[in-house]
């Protein structure tokens, strides 16, 4: 009887995940020993930092699209369907066209969605970029945009901590360049005592902050959005006025999550160095699904990938594994249009910005092209 | 605070990022008044930036303890 791996999600970890396994499991799977199935429930693949080059026309939408088929290997079988349960004591997934499939490893990449209506106003109020569709809308509003003021506020929680401070950098540099930088505020809203969760990229941050009359205003929680009045109101008791709002809006996990009774707010209970999901350990958990207290970004997706296939390959061969996740994040941060900087650490490495520069620019836009490659398993 | 039922406990020690704060606003936001929440933070600037933070958004603090290598912070939604 074939072993079966089922991958729930067709994200960047999922794919990475799938890739992999199917290059170091190639001649078991070619025999027949091995089956491989992807459940996703979008034929699209959208690589997400890109939605941030759509907003300011530095990218066009069909540049950060690809078919998922087309990323996968061959050896995997790919079912475009969304998953309604998740059955983990009788190893057994069900899907909403009613495909059944049992499975002796699981990887759930389910992913993270925004979620503005818990926030009242939002939706009606603000702009986001977190899809396509809201991205195009935003680049749409600011080709509009001639001048007033432009809050950008952060919800909690929210993937991607450092595109916050990039979509503010970018601003800048856009309505500098359009010369309505003069008749421009740009105002900027942090959740906790700091511009970022990292205090040393938050004093790199202040720095920029300051060096551009960017204002800002920390310990600010959204808790209602007037859109008539066109006012952002704080947990804390204060309030904001805005011309244009772009708002981070509050994540949430995958909704079968919650209904297979897994997760509290679709995040999966996760051991932060065996990436398996509480007593199964032969369920895996990757990306911004995970509950691991660790930025949720594609690199997290990445680095825990790897470990997930090697940690299952070793377990078909060997009946164990070494292999452990050590908490590795690296972040490129755009610091305008023509200049970045990065950060790498990981559970034991605090993070060091390096300063800004334009070669650090470069080699964010030729990742921005080698992406494919990495969700391929290539990188 | 030996005596206090914990009904949700954060483990951020070693959590660069979003961090411990972060990680205690989302779980506040997320559970009902009366919930009770323990935060392991290995982050000694925990100790200042939780209390300011429930002290502006008038929630509680129950204690903080000093466990080895890390802080156990207590926290209240009382509201």
């Amino acid at each position: 009887m074939a072993k079966k791996i089922v991958i729930v999600g067709g994200g960047t970890g999922g794919t990475i995940v799938a890739n992999l396994l199917a290059r170091n499991l190639r001649s078991q799977i070619s025999g027949g020993k091995i089956v491989i199935d992807m459940i996703t429930d979008k034929p699209y693949h959208i690589y997400q930092p890109g939605l941030l080059y759509v907003v300011f026309d530095r990218m066009q939408p069909e540049d950060i699209v690809r078919n998922q088929r087309g990323l996968v290997d061959p050896l995997v079988n790919v079912l475009i369907d969304s998953v309604l349960n998740i059955d983990r004591d009788n190893k057994k997934i069900t899907t909403e066209t009613g495909h059944n499939f049992n499975y002796d490893y699981l990887v759930i990449a389910t992913g993270s969605r925004t979620v503005p209506e818990l926030i009242p106003g939002l939706a009606e109020g603000a702009h986001t970029f977190y899809t396509l569709d809201e991205a195009k809308k935003l680049r749409d509003s600011l080709a509009r945009f001639e001048g007033g003021k432009v809050v950008i506020s952060v919800g909690v929680p929210h993937k991607c901590p450092v595109a916050p401070l990039e979509m503010t950098f970018m601003l800048y540099d856009y309505f500098r360049q359009k010369g309505i930088l003069n008749k421009t505020e740009i105002y900027y809203t942090y959740p906790i005592n700091r511009v970022h969760a990292l205090e040393p990229v938050s004093n790199w941050a202040v720095q920029e902050f300051e060096r551009k009359s960017i204002k800002y205003e920390t310990f600010f929680n959204m808790e209602r959005v007037d859109p008539d009045k066109k006012v952002v109101y704080s947990m804390e008791d204060t309030q904001v006025d805005y011309d244009l709002l772009i708002a981070i809006p509050p994540h949430k996990g995958s909704q079968v999550i919650e209904t297979s009774g897994i997760g509290k707010d679709g995040w999966v209970p996760t051991d932060k160095v065996n990436l398996n999901n509480d007593k199964y350990e032969d369920v895996f958990v990757v990306g911004d699904t995970t509950n691991i207290p660790i930025s949720k970004a594609g690199s997290t997706a990445h680095f825990e990938s790897e470990v997930i296939a090697e940690i299952i390959t070793s377990r078909i061969s060997t009946g164990f594994s070494l292999r452990q996740y050590n908490g590795k994040v690296l972040c490129f941060i755009e610091s305008g249009f023509d200049a970045a900087s990065y950060i790498w650490f990981d559970y034991n490495t605090p993070p060091k910005p390096t300063a800004p520069s334009k070669m650090l620019h470069w080699m964010k836009l030729t990742y921005n092209q080698l992406y494919w490659s990495t969700v391929k398993g290539s990188l | 605070m030996e005596n206090v039922s914990i009904d949700q406990s954060i483990d951020a020690r070693g959590s660069a990022c979003p961090g411990p704060l972060m990680e205690l606003i989302r779980a506040v936001k997320s559970s009902k008044v009366g919930t009770v929440i323990e935060v392991l933070s290995s982050e000694r600037g925990s100790i200042n930036d939780v209390p300011s933070w429930l002290d502006k958004v008038g929630q509680m603090l129950i204690g903080i303890e000093e466990v080895t290598s890390h802080w156990r912070i207590v926290v209240k939604k009382v509201k």
